[in-house]
């Protein structure tokens, strides 16, 4: 196993790599520049301005000075935001982002794998129905309706909660609901699916025909297999809760990093595309990393190879 | 999910209740609680370009005049008074000996000099840079063409006396140095911090600012809050009522329009489009429309056929229903625009007009060459991606389609893109908005020029470029306003631009906020800015 | 017992009882039949509404439900009524085939990735680690500078995302079978690769695969309404229930239902399209025959 995560730490050099020339050329061929604005500055002042950020040099220079600053740690400073540095910027929301996203997560699988297997225990009858008509809720109603939903009723009707912000605890319900009950959707989809895949299997059937507990073929020979399309999907799915979402954050004004995903991107601005994008890309594939070794110890008929 | 939301108000229901709200609790405290809209950029006033920027300078910064809270005259600021030349040309400033920055130095005129020679640094690249350029041989400093600044127009004669000579007279002067460009800034500490000739410093941060404002920069959580406090080094002390202002960036307007219901803000910074009528009928006491010194209209593009027929141009502008649009889309009390310059700027008002008229329009369109818009070409309206500017654009292409019978599609784009579009002219019809810098037509008219920064237009009309240059000789009001009725006539009479309607600012505010005095650049200097002495309303 | 197409007509008998087992399931057979009546009422309904979908009358903009407009009216004073069976075309049409897409795309690739193993997965799940990362709002915007306004670009936009997930479940499935006995028999026995790959595996992953299509379909659906504001997708005055979703979603308390119908037909479409999904997902289980 260890040999299999050198492995896989190794090959994220190169696609570490792939991803920021992609990106570097990506956004620098987008129209505009981090400078151009309504009122158009003079050809002085963008010089003048293109000049202390290292954009008056060739494109190829300029992705050299950013690959070699990177290696060294160093993503620079935002061109939007002057008085931080790409580092300070992410290092302040993703805290805020890798909380909200554990809430969100924790209240996804809390209730997304119970209503799964209940589901999957109990096809076609009104214990499969019930949760999964609340899933396909979950799914059909989108973050940007619950959310303003959600303030509505508990942060204006019933006062119990601020309708935005991100100052005390309280704060931290709402937007972890709007984002969980989606991921909840989700997970209990997969895991009733995943949970009906194994149940008519031969192993099952021989576990039972042995004489093992009901409880002990579900939790101990079921739900291994059942739940390898929810560890798959978690991957991604963690990934993206803990950087943030574009539309939580903007709905509760949560100071989180799903918004410069985005907004970077729209701001032309180069260094924290880059610095997003790569912290992004190292979660995914550390996630990704951690799913196929859960794949692995969760099955024994699989090796690290 | 039910047994969860059983469980949660269970476990919330006795801390959740009858809470008191926070804009109460600050009010106690002395605090005012308002969203800003977006997060600064930078809080550097001399290169900050954005509105949220300036209105967090506004309680950091003073200048050397100040504003008037009611209509923004120009009123003592550090300088405690000043001459002007009977030429018009040198401005003599008196700084007050007890003005004092946030660290307790005083403040100078040598901070002055020092700091619009920052500003006028080429290095620096200051955006607003060209709001110096009255000053005689600022341009040519800032352009590099002069490398001794002891030649522009500013003059140290002592501590306490400063010296501005301009290039021509200016009779809008004073009003233009409410701008944030003409603040001072604290040069020892920019100097530490390595930012005298480039933006990305960190003497801006929270820790390190040195301001010489009303209020001081406490507290700066990115994304979350901006904390300012009195500051007990003012001069002016005294004059200041509120202990804190909290600038909060949120961006959705629904957003905020939640925050302020619940109780957590005492102003926001707009509201949603459909929210207006709501409480237009059942909250106009919370509500505030105020004119707004900016312009919504479409740029033409006047290079590409057949939009370089001014008839086609006229007829696309008459067939405009502004009314129509003020009253069902925008709703905040806009005024239908007929003319380029919102009306009342600095005393001028156009007499020049463009009508909605149907008729006129189809006449023209047919003496172009189109009768009942046949054979005209497929044209692209460009706008940037905002709910708000599509919906406009779709009535306009409506409007078109019905009036003159002729079929426009829409193309909408990133705002990058967007800006990128309208500066190369590669588009045909664009949306465009134009917010004064400060109250006089010349900051609207002067960017049609030929070669104007801002004119995207291709327009160029050589007697328009002749009344401009004979403005710069004019610093005679009435002979002013003159030459500003002819260009908006020429403007008017070629329609390079399709006006649409003249901005207000729409936005929520509690009632016990007081000092606050509706004006057309949205200035709002926070030192008169107060809480009524009684109670605050229950919630509504 | 898995199956052994091996011993059987290749494809009747499967096909065959798998129809028969979806038309005995009386909930599949009613989810069918909603969504082919709602595809139906989006096709008929707006050529018997007397309204088009661009016409405006801004004096009545923002209406409540009437006799007139059935629906009310949306912010311009447009019958929301045949914006929303206009609009349910464009949806439908875009979540049906970018969906059938984006898993074609996602199933063959995980298969293939945990089939093969070793270098073959390694570089196909790298590449799609890359693909997660790539900034899509960039992505998005070079679409639209470099090839203009084009429906088409919608699918790809979509399809470049969609697929990622799927793949990597798809291979974490695969990975499992390969080590189970029916395929190691089947390998020992020197079977052609490509009839293990859609023969074997793949039926077996129709389970997990149907169950992420129905999920899929909203997303899409839901993106295309993103991608549409951003100006990729549809332009308008032309609508889509993702659109107007979004537009609801912005003024519930004042016009809730701007937000309202649209989520109904949206909703009712996704839920019908679920119990057919899990009746298909039932009907294809080669195990559940068995019973």
């Amino acid at each position: 196993m260890f040999r299999f995560v050198a492995i896989r730490t190794l090959q994220a050099i190169p696609v570490l790599l792939i991803i920021a020339t992609m990106t570097f050329f990506m956004v620098h061929a987008a129209p505009g520049g981090p400078f151009s604005k309504e009122r158009k500055v003079t050809p002085e002042v963008l010089r003048n301005l293109e000049a202390q950020y290292g954009l008056d040099k060739p494109l190829l220079t300029q992705y050299g000075n950013f690959l070699w600053k990177a290696v060294h740690g160093d993503l620079g400073p935002s061109f939007k935001y002057a008085n931080r540095t790409v580092s300070e910027l992410i290092g302040d929301s993703f805290p805020v982002s890798a909380e909200l996203g554990f809430w969100a997560m924790l209240i996804a699988l809390a209730i997304g794998l119970p209503a799964g297997i209940l589901a999957a225990l109990k096809p076609n009858s009104w214990l499969d129905y019930l949760p999964m008509s609340v899933a396909m809720l979950g799914i059909c109603i989108p973050t940007f309706v619950l959310g303003p939903i959600l303030a509505l009723t508990f942060g204006i009707r019933l006062e119990w909660f601020d309708a935005s912000g991100w100052f005390s605890w309280r704060d931290r319900v709402l937007p972890a609901i709007t984002l969980g009950f989606f991921t909840a959707a989700y997970i209990a989809r997969l895991t009733r699916g995943g949970m009906l895949d194994v149940m008519n299997q031969d192993f099952i059937r021989t576990a039972r025909a042995k004489g093992a507990s009901e409880v002990r073929v579900l939790f101990y020979h079921a739900l291994r297999g059942g739940l390898l399309p929810v560890i798959s999907y978690l991957g991604p799915a963690i990934a993206a809760e803990i950087t943030g979402s574009f539309v939580v954050e903007t709905i509760f004004n949560v100071p989180g990093l799903g918004r410069y995903f985005i907004l970077s991107a729209f701001n032309r601005d180069y260094t924290m595309v880059l610095g997003t994008v790569l912290f992004y890309a190292s979660i995914i594939i550390l996630l990704n990393l951690v799913v196929d070794v859960l794949q692995v110890l969760l099955n024994p008929r699989l090796r690290f190879d | 999910m039910a047994s969860v939301l059983t469980a949660l108000s269970l476990m919330l229901g006795g801390l959740g209740c009858h809470k008191e709200k926070k804009t109460a609790i600050a009010r106690e405290q002395g605090i005012l609680l308002i969203n800003n809209g977006v997060e600064p950029e930078d809080l550097d006033p001399q290169t900050a370009t954005g509105v949220s920027e300036h209105s967090i300078f506004l309680a950091i910064y003073e200048g050397l005049v100040s504003e008037d809270p009611h209509d923004l005259h120009p009123v003592p600021g550090v300088a405690e008074s000043w001459d002007i030349s009977p030429d018009g040309l040198v401005y003599t400033f008196h700084l007050r000996h007890d003005a004092k920055w946030s660290n307790g130095d005083p403040v100078t005129a040598q901070d002055f000099y020092d700091s619009y020679q920052r500003i006028l640094t080429p290095e620096l690249g200051s955006d607003y840079i060209y709001m110096h350029f009255f000053t005689k041989n600022a341009e040519a400093y800032a352009t590099g063409k002069i490398k001794d600044f002891s030649q522009v127009g500013y003059r140290v004669i002592d501590p306490q006396t400063f010296e501005i000579t301009l290039t021509t007279a200016t009779p809008f002067f004073l009003s233009v140095m409410n701008h944030a460009s003409w603040y001072p800034v604290h040069i020892p500490t920019v100097k530490k911090f390595g930012g005298l000739a480039r933006k990305a410093a960190f003497w801006t941060k929270a820790e390190n600012c040195v301001t010489n404002g009303a209020f001081t920069l406490k507290d700066w959580k990115q994304q979350s809050i901006i904390r300012c406090v009195k500051s007990p080094n003012y001069w002016d002390a005294k004059t200041v009522k509120l202990n804190e202002i909290d600038f909060y960036p949120i961006e959705s307007s629904n957003t905020e329009e939640r925050a302020f219901r619940a109780g957590q803000l005492h102003k926001t910074n707009e509201l949603p489009l459909s929210k207006i009528p709501w409480y237009q009928q059942n909250r106009p006491d919370l509500l505030r429309q105020e004119p707004y010194l900016g312009t919504y209209f479409f740029r033409v593009n006047t290079h590409k056929p057949p939009l370089d027929n001014i008839k086609v141009r006229l007829a696309l502008a008459m067939s405009i229903d502004r009314k129509m649009i003020v009253e069902k889309i925008t709703r905040g009390g806009q005024l239908p625009a007929d003319s380029f310059t919102p009306p009342g700027t600095a005393g001028y008002t156009a007499e020049a007009k463009i009508p909605f008229d149907v008729a006129k329009a189809r006449q023209l369109l047919a003496e172009a060459g189109y009768p009942d818009g046949r054979g005209f070409p497929k044209l692209d309206i460009l706008f940037n991606t905002v709910e708000s500017h599509r919906t406009i654009a779709e009535a306009v292409q409506e409007m078109w389609k019905n009036n003159l019978h002729i079929d426009v599609g829409l193309s909408n784009q990133e705002w990058k893109v967007y800006l990128a579009a309208q500066d190369t002219e590669n588009y045909q019809i664009c949306r465009a908005g134009w917010i004064g810098d400060y109250a006089d037509p010349q900051n609207f008219l002067d960017m049609w020029v030929k070669d104007g920064g801002n004119n995207h237009t291709g327009w160029d009309n050589s007697e328009y470029n002749g009344l401009y240059a004979k403005l710069q000789n004019t610093s005679i009001p009435a002979d002013r306003l003159a030459i500003f009725q002819k260009m908006e006539a020429l403007l008017m009479a070629e329609a390079p631009i399709l006006p649409v309607y003249w901005y207000t600012r729409v936005y929520l505010i509690r009632p016990e906020v007081q000092g606050w005095y509706p004006n057309i650049l949205d200035h709002h200097p926070y030192k008169y800015v107060y809480f009524a002495d009684q109670k605050p309303e229950a919630r509504h | 017992m898995v199956i052994e197409p091996e011993s059987e007509e290749p494809g009747s008998s499967l096909w065959s009882d798998a129809r028969h087992r979806l038309f005995k399931n009386k909930l599949a057979v009613f989810g069918g039949i909603t969504v082919l009546l709602i595809g139906l009422v989006c096709l008929l309904g707006p050529l018997v509404i007397s309204y088009r979908e661009s016409d405006q009358n801004l004096q009545i903009a923002g209406q409540a439900p009437s006799a007139a407009h059935w629906m009310g009216t949306d912010n311009l004073g447009r019958d929301l009524f045949v914006r929303v069976l206009k609009g349910g075309q464009i949806s439908m049409l875009v979540g049906l085939c970018a969906t059938a897409v984006s898993l074609t795309i996602g199933v063959l690739y995980g298969t293939i990735s945990g089939y093969f193993g070793g270098k073959l997965d390694a570089v196909m799940m790298r590449f799609v680690e890359i693909m997660y990362a790539m900034p899509f709002a960039i992505f998005v915007v070079l679409l639209m500078v470099f090839f203009g306004k084009n429906f088409v670009l919608l699918f790809v936009a979509i399809g470049a995302v969609e697929w990622l997930t799927m793949a990597r479940i798809i291979r974490g499935q695969v990975l499992s079978l390969r080590q189970q006995e029916f395929i190691e028999a089947a390998i020992a026995l020197g079977l052609p690769k490509h009839r293990i790959i859609f023969r074997h595996l793949i039926p077996n992953v129709m389970g997990t695969v149907i169950v992420y299509a129905t999920l899929t379909i909203p997303s899409v659906m839901l993106l295309e309404g993103v991608l549409s504001f951003l100006g990729l997708g549809i332009q308008p005055p032309r609508s889509s229930w993702g659109v107007l979703i979004q537009e609801g979603a912005t003024a519930i308390e004042e016009y809730p239902w701007q937000l309202l119908f649209p989520a109904i037909f949206f909703s009712l479409t996704l839920f019908s399209l679920n119990f057919f999904g899990d009746g298909l997902r039932d009907a294809l289980d080669p195990r559940a025959s068995k019973d």
